[in-house]
């Protein structure tokens, strides 16, 4: 059967990680691509990174990661932020990037949804919702780290990008981003039931429950998570070792 | 001997992972591994690598684009009999039909059609996508010390339903049966993604560079 993802991910600023990861002795915890190596290492099934100050200037600077990143790291590597045009796209895929995910872009024009997975296949679009709840049942889409509301609300929203064309829907929850509380796991069922593709859980993890939470209770096909990984708190071998005896099914770390 | 392999550069998809993945795997046996879209160094090739990312109908397309390139693949793989390593949609397009968005001819090397995934539970998402444990792997020498239940990275909504049973290598469950090798003499295809599975991944890529069908 197929297992549960577990992704770290990265917030990267003008090629640095904003936090260093403290898991392991690296020899420069600000380094993204060293830190990719310490997560392909450790068992991630999956690595993120986010640009969070992507501008049309630094552009060449994750391109770069990328490219490093791709060099060494054998396993699947999404990145997002800043992505605004096809050309964007195919510049990260071609420098190494197996996915890319797009936030904005998409809340200002669903069709560029539609053109991307048109042009590179819906299997490496993946549209990142910020949702927060403005009533109960109720969750809007928010943009720009969750500050600007824009009036449309989430779920539909997520149902009109798979249909659009996007192969995987990330759903980052504004109101737990930050908090360690746990993901908003009624918004993720909402989501999961509202769309016929996977959906990556993400914001607010703090502990390991709350990953098996995002699964069992939430629905999510795959988990994202911060700060709890790059903190050291615990190693992904430990979360997924405690998914597994919650009976989440996830893969092993597998030498051949 | 110092071999070359070819991996075919039809403007299809990120190659760089497939280059880096199959060059780490050469390096140690003195091979070189280029990326190219001139039909001439497939027909020098010691080993052919078609990968693919997008619809099937593209990706058919995108070769069909490269003139010559049919021909010199079909010469180099069918008659001369070089080792075939199809990736993702470059192994779907051995079929003989792929039904994406219409229905497209395939290369037509494996009998059987690449139709839509449709799990039998309906609360699994189409794509398919992440880690699946390979189960019925065949005995083949790209298998080799890769035993049933190893994950491999899968990111698809199409898969090759083979005419011919014993043409499927290994299978894995999702809802059902979802094809994840195939293969005949020289041809060989997995419609995971070695070049991203870690370990297994490099294992299976190491195995086809000492493959001798």
């Amino acid at each position: 059967m197929l297992t549960t993802r577990v992704i770290p991910c990265l917030d990267v600023k003008d090629g640095r990680v904003v936090k260093g990861v403290n898991f392991v002795d690296l020899r420069d915890a600000g380094d993204p691509v060293e830190a990719a190596i310490a997560y392909d290492t450790a068992g991630a099934d999956e690595l993120c990174f986010l640009d969070i100050n992507a501008s049309h200037e630094n552009r060449g600077t994750i391109l770069d990661v990328a490219s490093r990143t791709a060099d060494q790291c054998f396993m699947p590597l999404t990145i997002g932020g800043g992505i605004r045009t096809v050309e964007d796209i195919r510049a990260l895929l071609l420098a190494g990037a197996d996915k890319v995910s797009i936030n904005s872009a998409a809340v200002k024009d669903p069709d560029f949804v539609a053109r991307a997975a048109d042009k590179f296949g819906a299997q490496c679009i993946v549209v990142s919702i910020d949702p927060r709840q403005v009533a109960p049942g109720r969750w809007e889409l928010f943009t720009h780290g969750g500050r600007n509301p824009t009036g449309i609300d989430a779920i539909a929203f997520a149902a009109l990008m798979a249909q659009k064309g996007a192969g995987e829907i990330m759903v980052t929850s504004m109101d737990r981003d930050g908090t360690r509380d746990g993901f908003d796991l009624e918004l993720t069922r909402q989501v999961v039931e509202a769309v016929p593709v996977p959906v990556i859980a993400s914001g607010g993890v703090g502990n390991l429950q709350h990953l098996v939470d995002g699964v069992t209770i939430g629905g999510a096909n795959a988990v994202l998570a911060a700060s709890i990984f790059h903190f050291g708190d615990y190693s992904i071998g430990e979360a997924k070792a405690y998914m597994a005896e919650h009976g989440v099914r996830v893969r092993p770390m597998e030498a051949v | 001997m110092s071999e070359k392999i070819v991996i075919i550069d039809y403007g299809s998809g990120n190659l760089h992972s497939v280059q880096k993945a199959f060059q780490r795997g050469a390096a140690a046996k003195g091979h070189s591994v280029v990326v190219s879209a001139d039909p001439a160094a497939v027909s020098a090739a010691d080993r052919v690598v078609l990968p693919g990312v997008g619809a099937f109908g593209d990706c058919r397309a995108g070769l069909e684009a490269v003139s010559g390139m049919r021909e010199a693949l079909h010469a180099r793989v069918i008659e001369q009999g070089v080792p075939f390593f199809g990736i993702c949609v470059g192994m779907q397009l051995m079929a003989e039909r792929g039904l994406e968005r219409g229905s497209h001819d395939g290369l037509g090397w494996l009998g059987g059609d690449v139709v839509h995934l449709t799990p039998q539970d309906p609360g699994l998402k189409v794509p398919h996508m992440g880690w699946n444990a390979l189960g019925s792997v065949a005995s083949h020498p790209v298998f080799r010390d890769v035993p049933t239940g190893r994950h491999v990275y899968f990111v698809h909504s199409y898969h090759m339903k083979t005419t011919d049973p014993s043409q499927t290598l290994a299978s894995v469950d999702y809802g059902g049966p979802v094809t994840a090798a195939v293969g005949r003499d020289n041809l060989f295809g997995t419609q995971f993604h070695p070049e991203k599975s870690q370990h297994v991944g490099a294992k299976i890529i190491e195995n086809f560079l000492e493959w001798r069908p």
